[in-house]
C-alpha cells in the first residue's frame, strides 16, 4: 500500500498511509449522492453517532429480562423487534426485522451473514471484525461444528445445529441458555454474564462470562 | 398465527402478491437461476430443498428490484426456510438434525 520513501525514515501515521480502492470510491459515492441531494453531511454524522450508541450491553439486557420474566421472554421470541421497543426503547432505524432465537438443551443456534456483514446492529452495535471475514462467513454455514469447537464449544451429537444465514431483512439475534448456579441473581448481574459472542451463538452464556 | 390465513370475507380480492403463497409446512425448493449482478439468494442455497418454516410480515418490496432501481413498489413476501445441512452439504459432518435457516423471497422459492 504505502512506497518506500528514501528521503525520509520515521514511521508514518496511519492518517498518512494514503487511501485505498475501497476509501476512494466510498468518498466518491458519498460525496455524489450528498451533491445530488439524497442525504445530507448531517444525516451522515447523525446515523453515525445512532450506530456507535448501540452495544451488546442493550442485547445484554434483553436478554438478562428474558432469563427472569417469563412474559417478557414469551413476547421476545414472539416479535423481536416489538418486544424490544416496547421495553427498552431500543429503535430499529433500519427497517429490519427481529427473531430471537432461543438455544435450549437440545437446540444451539449460530448467526451469520454469508453475503457481507447483515447483524442485530440496532441491539448488538457493530459486528466484529471475524463475523465480516470470509472464513467464518463460508465456515458457519458449512462446517458449524468445526467453527463452534474453534470457539471452545463443543455440542453432543444429539444437539441440534440451527446456523441462520441473514441475507435480507430479517436480523437474527440469539438467547442462550441461562446458565446453572445463577438463581439467586439480579438482572442487572444476569446482563454481566451475556456478552456479544454469546448472542451471535459461538460461546454459551457461562458464570465466568465477563471474564477473558 | 398469521391472520392471512384466515378464510378472508368472498367480497374480497386480494392484489397480486398481497397475500403470502406459501404457509409453514410446504416443501419448496429455492429456484436455480443465475442472474448477473448481486442477488440476496446466496449461491450454494440454489436449486436446494427444504420447507418453509414460517411467513416473514409483513410483505416487503423486493429489494434486488429496489437495489436496481427497477419495480420496487410491487411487495411480496419473504419466507423463513429451514433446509437439511445434508440436503446442502452431501458429505456434511455433524448431526443429521442439523440444519440451515435462511428467509428467501418469494420470486425465488417453488413448490415441489
Amino acid at each position: 500500500m504505502t512506497e518506500l520513501h528514501s528521503d525520509h525514515d520515521h514511521a508514518h501515521a496511519p492518517e498518512d498511509a494514503g487511501l485505498g480502492y475501497y476509501d476512494i470510491m466510498e468518498t466518491a459515492v458519498r460525496e455524489l449522492l450528498i451533491s445530488k441531494g439524497y442525504f445530507s453531511a448531517d444525516e451522515i454524522r447523525r446515523q453515525l453517532e445512532v450506530l456507535d450508541s448501540r452495544s451488546p450491553a442493550l442485547g445484554a439486557r434483553v436478554v438478562a429480562k428474558a432469563w427472569t420474566d417469563p412474559e417478557f421472554r414469551r413476547r421476545l421470541l414472539a416479535d423481536g423487534r416489538k418486544a424490544c421497543e416496547e421495553e427498552f426503547a431500543i429503535s430499529f432505524y433500519d427497517d429490519t426485522q427481529l427473531i430471537v432465537l432461543e438455544n435450549t438443551e437440545k437446540v444451539h443456534n449460530l448467526i451469520v451473514c454469508t453475503l457481507c456483514s447483515c447483524y442485530p446492529r440496532p441491539v448488538l452495535g457493530l459486528p466484529p471484525d471475524w463475523y465480516k471475514l470470509k472464513p467464518y462467513r463460508a465456515r458457519a454455514v458449512s462446517n458449524p461444528r468445526s467453527v463452534l469447537a474453534e470457539f471452545g464449544t463443543h455440542l453432543p451429537e444429539d444437539v441440534e445445529v440451527r446456523v441462520h444465514d441473514s441475507t435480507a431483512m430479517v436480523r437474527y439475534l440469539v438467547l442462550p441458555r441461562r446458565p446453572e448456579g445463577t438463581e439467586s441473581y439480579t438482572e442487572d448481574a444476569l446482563a454481566t454474564l451475556v456478552t456479544r459472542d454469546t448472542m451471535i451463538g459461538v460461546i454459551p452464556a457461562r458464570l465466568d462470562g465477563s471474564q477473558p | 398465527m398469521n391472520p392471512n390465513f384466515q378464510t378472508p370475507p368472498a367480497a374480497i380480492v386480494y392484489a397480486s402478491g398481497e397475500r403470502p403463497v406459501f404457509k409453514p409446512g410446504d416443501a419448496i425448493r429455492i429456484r436455480e437461476r443465475k442472474p448477473v449482478g448481486h442477488y440476496r439468494v446466496p449461491t450454494y442455497l440454489r436449486g436446494k430443498k427444504g420447507v418453509v418454516e414460517r411467513v416473514i410480515e409483513p410483505a416487503a418490496v423486493d429489494n434486488e428490484e429496489e437495489g436496481f432501481g427497477r419495480n420496487a413498489g410491487s411487495r411480496r413476501h419473504y419466507y423463513r426456510l429451514a433446509l437439511p445441512m445434508t440436503e446442502i452439504w452431501p458429505d456434511y459432518v455433524g448431526s443429521p438434525n442439523d440444519g440451515l435457516h435462511v428467509e428467501v423471497f418469494e420470486t425465488w422459492i417453488e413448490r415441489i
